[in-house]
């Protein structure tokens, strides 16, 4: 056997041992962390989604609410507001409810039988904006007002700022669990880092002792821990893609409900994640390693 | 090229000796001293012995050579050079200078004979195309030309022992360190051993081997440093003759 040693055919062999029996945990546990974050980012990029088809469904119409006053039956009131907002700057359309699709609203609150047929029944009138320059609620309620009409112009707004909180702390929230997991596989990575140069202090002593640079070492490891990082994060990416497919598919053309809209593009924004979970393997393997040397030196 | 990396790469020759203690003391800690005002100068292309009782601080004295720890007080000069002054980033320069082979052998057993060999090269960012020829050949030296892709673990004693002098001496340092490099061997490889450190110094490598065998060093009739419970005691022929 030993005859069969060719010099010339000799390539350098890694100066870490290839197989590490930690590294399966190492890249298990990454990839529980990518997965978990992979799907924190697609309910966060899904909620968000969300909250704007809300926010964009409400800024584009107002309802207004017109009570009958003197001879007019509400009816005609209503009908009179539509006509109104109509010629309005800014008004796509404007549409007057019947009086017994008033009454589909109120139902749920007052019941049928509370529904008489002489209780003064407010009509409602619904106006869809213009999307490119959408009228304000004073502009509607001018014109109202111009055409002596009772009644008050209701643009969403309170539903809109309560909308956009929501949507604001869901965006947060899953930056901030995406940013805990990030760190969570960091400081894993660092204890493995360290634990790892433990077990190879002897191969690193050595190799510090042969005139071997500190970012020489630190690079041997950066580039393990990189390497175990970025597999993990592909295993932890492609069952999170899975899991976001299989929502978006289940869910037809919405995705898994109109709640949580998941789209196919959010499965593309979470391809990076294997080189994100590189790169944040390979710093915390570096700052460890560094650290490690430095105390060895 | 960095701060100091003009000073710690072989240039010029040296006039002076190539390795300056000058009352050197080193204390593990706070732990009573090892080394006690130590002082001696090494002429490049001398050979010596370090001899002294086990304890007596020969493997401190090598490690303060091999810059693998520094001196509690006292100068050491290198190639001319006060190695305190060096920066730290400019130490693995120094280091390259000096082959070190160790008592305990400290081979990587997972990397083959050769690639053991070729480590210091490749620390030094040498391509393997320059240096697979060298190693072939270096290997055959040291008698180990059928072992080029053993594994340390299915090595002998003694194969060890000429691998890691083969380690050391691949990138031709300055100076050689040998700590009881016939410590785990017979008397036939000790003396094969010795006559490989002996052909080294006749290509120039500065040789300081520290050893316990007293009957080798005699027969060896190379000069002495003795240490006796962390003081030089004594001197042999060619050494500096400054006090210890």
């Amino acid at each position: 056997m030993s005859e069969m040693f060719d010099a010339r055919r000799w390539k350098p062999a890694p100066l870490l041992p290839r197989r590490d029996p930690r590294d399966g945990s190492l890249v298990f546990v990454v990839a529980v962390l990518c997965f978990l974050a992979c799907l924190t980012a697609i309910g966060a990029l899904a909620a968000d989604r969300a909250a704007h088809g809300w926010t964009s469904q409400l800024t584009g119409s107002a309802t207004i609410v017109v009570r009958a006053s003197g001879n007019e039956t509400p009816d005609a009131a209503a009908g009179r507001a539509a006509e109104t907002l109509a010629g309005v700057k800014g008004v796509a359309e404007a549409r007057a409810l019947e009086r017994a699709k008033a009454e589909a609203l109120l139902e749920p609150w007052l019941g049928r039988e509370a529904l008489l047929d002489d209780l003064p029944i407010p009509r409602l009138v619904t106006v869809d904006l213009d999307p490119r320059a959408p009228a304000s609620a004073l502009a509607l309620d001018k014109a109202l007002k111009a055409a002596g009409l009772d009644a008050t112009v209701d643009d969403h707004s309170l539903w809109i700022a309560d909308i956009e909180r929501g949507a604001a702390i869901a965006r947060w929230a899953g930056l901030a669990v995406f940013l805990l997991i990030a760190s969570a596989a960091a400081a894993v990575i660092g204890f493995a880092t360290r634990a790892a140069m433990a077990a190879h202090r002897e191969t690193i002593e050595v190799l510090h002792l042969s005139g071997a640079q500190q970012k020489f070492v630190v690079s041997l490891f950066q580039n393990r821990f990189a390497k175990a990082a970025a597999l993990a994060g592909l295993f932890g990416t492609a069952g999170a893609a899975s899991i976001g497919a299989l929502a978006r598919l289940a869910g037809g053309g919405q995705g898994l409900t109109p709640v949580l809209p998941v789209a196919w593009t959010d499965l593309l924004a979470i391809a990076p994640t294997p080189l994100l979970a590189a790169l944040v393997a390979a710093i915390a393997a570096r700052v460890a390693a560094r650290g490690l040397i430095g105390e060895m030196a | 090229m960095s701060r100091n990396q003009d000073a710690v790469i072989p240039g010029e020759p040296l006039a002076g000796p190539i390795l300056r203690f000058d009352g050197v003391g080193m204390r593990y800690g706070r732990a009573p001293e090892v080394l006690k005002d130590v002082s001696f100068d090494l002429a490049a292309g001398s050979f010596h012995f370090l001899t002294g009782a086990s304890g007596a601080g020969k493997s401190s004295l090598l490690k303060l050579i091999y810059l693998a720890e520094r001196p509690s007080r006292g100068t050491i000069e290198m190639f001319g050079r006060d190695v305190e002054s060096v920066h730290p980033a400019d130490r693995p320069f120094l280091r390259r200078r000096i082959g070190v082979v160790f008592q305990e052998f400290r081979l990587l057993e997972h990397l083959s004979a050769f690639d053991n060999v070729a480590l210091p090269l490749r620390i030094a960012g040498q391509k393997p195309d320059h240096y697979r020829a060298d190693i072939a050949e270096l290997l055959a030296w040291v008698g180990l030309k059928d072992r080029m892709h053993a594994l340390p673990p299915t090595l002998s004693g003694g194969e060890k022992q000429r691998l890691a002098i083969a380690r050391a001496v691949v990138n031709r340092p300055d100076i050689l360190l040998a700590d009881e490099p016939t410590g785990n061997v017979d008397d036939a490889h000790a003396i094969r051993i010795l006559k490989l450190f002996v052909e080294l110094n006749r290509l120039g490598t500065t040789v300081l081997i520290a050893s316990h065998d007293e009957d080798l060093v005699a027969r060896s009739g190379q000069p002495v440093l003795h240490l006796d419970r962390g003081k030089l005691t004594m001197y042999g022929r060619g050494v500096g003759e400054r006090a210890g």
